[in-house]
């Protein structure tokens, strides 16, 4: 086996890069493959709480590095899953405790053994960044369909081409179908054309996601919810496979809106 | 024209249209690592510098950036006044 490292990254915070990486690493786990996801945000952990691993935490990622513990020692195992583990970050040092190459070398120890490797970058563009995706084989990129998080986005796809880590994948999180349709939010087409790089999903907006959140479940655990059945199709997207996306986001023309007053004019 | 739109469309500017049209031009800044004052100077020193070659109709000036994928094109339409107008007179 050799791994694929797949680093999530926004630039902005508050996205859903933490979200993302779970449900993904979630939905690549649940077809069979074995996953380790490692969180990256040295200082602020939350991928623990998304997962809803938080009480089995004993080493963590900067233990690893320091020589504290084995790897094997800092990789819970989720039970829900046969091959789903997950790396936490330390909460109580910052982003330099860890540097770029020590990313590259604990990912490099972790390749034989699994078939995706996905690390959640912490918000920013500095050392936090660097360090997530320095390892990185592909680079997925969150954002909203929001002009601050799109900003932001075309800031941190500029800097991953740097890295010549391109080109990035784009995930439009938190997509309100019908704020798109009546012309108050940005559709995926306006979003890509924006940012010009290639699309790998379209997660819709659902309440779900914060119930699941809530409990430590992630919504791709089942397919049943539009935000779950998002995920599950990205993963195997990531996996390879050709998935149409999900047709959400039509916007109204004039033709439409003409034929819909007409509608609503005969009643 | 827009108020015919609207008038036609009954709709006001969408938010979303605003935003993209917002966004395109931030992006451009951001890209370029030019502010929109830089690009002003940019543009009234490139038509200064053709000026002073030849002359130039500066009512048609059309400099503007466009955007193919990721990459950047600065289009300038110049158009050139007649070299000698006395020239033509009988």
């Amino acid at each position: 086996m050799a791994a694929t490292v797949i680093t999530v990254t926004s630039g902005k915070g508050g996205v859903g890069k933490t979200t993302t990486t779970a449900n993904l690493a979630v939905a690549l786990a649940s077809g069979g493959k074995k996953v380790v996801c490692i969180d990256g945000d040295i200082g602020l952990r939350n991928l623990d709480v998304v997962l809803g691993l938080e009480n089995r935490i004993v080493y963590d990622l900067v233990d690893v590095v320091e020589g504290r513990c084995r790897l094997r020692q800092a990789m819970i195992r989720d039970k829900r899953m046969p091959e789903l583990y997950l790396i936490p970050a330390a909460q109580t040092r910052d982003k330099n405790a860890v540097s770029p190459s020590d990313m590259v070398r604990v990912c490099d120890d972790l390749r034989q053994e699994f078939d995706w490797i996905l690390i959640d970058s912490p918000a920013g563009i500095e050392r936090g960044f660097r360090n997530a995706i320095a390892p990185a084989d592909v680079a997925v990129v969150v954002t909203n369909p929001e002009v601050s998080a799109v900003r932001d986005a075309d800031r941190i796809i500029g800097l991953i081409e740097a890295e010549e880590k391109g080109p990035a994948r784009l995930i439009i999180n938190r997509l309100n179908p019908a704020m798109v349709k009546r012309g108050d939010m940005l559709s995926s087409d306006d979003v890509l054309e924006l940012l010009a790089v290639e699309l790998i999903g379209i997660v819709p907006e659902d309440e779900n996601v914060v119930i699941s959140t809530n409990r430590g479940q992630p919504v791709a655990l089942d397919g049943k919810t539009r935000a779950g059945e998002a995920y599950q199709n990205i993963a195997r997207r990531l996996s390879g496979e050709k998935v149409p996306f999900l047709n959400l986001d039509e916007k109204e023309g004039f033709l439409q809106r003409i034929a819909r007053m007409m509608r609503a004019g005969g009643d | 024209m827009a108020g015919l739109m609207e008038w036609l469309t009954g709709q006001k500017p969408k938010s979303a249209d605003q935003a993209k049209d917002r966004l395109k031009l931030v992006l451009i800044n951001d890209r370029t690592d030019l502010t929109p004052a830089e690009m002003d100077e940019l543009k009234n020193e490139l038509l200064a510098v053709i000026s002073k070659y030849i002359p130039i109709d500066p009512g048609g000036v059309h400099i503007a950036m466009s955007q193919e994928g990721r990459e950047h094109r600065l289009l300038a339409d110049i158009p050139l006044k007649p070299a000698k107008p006395a020239a033509r007179k009988r």
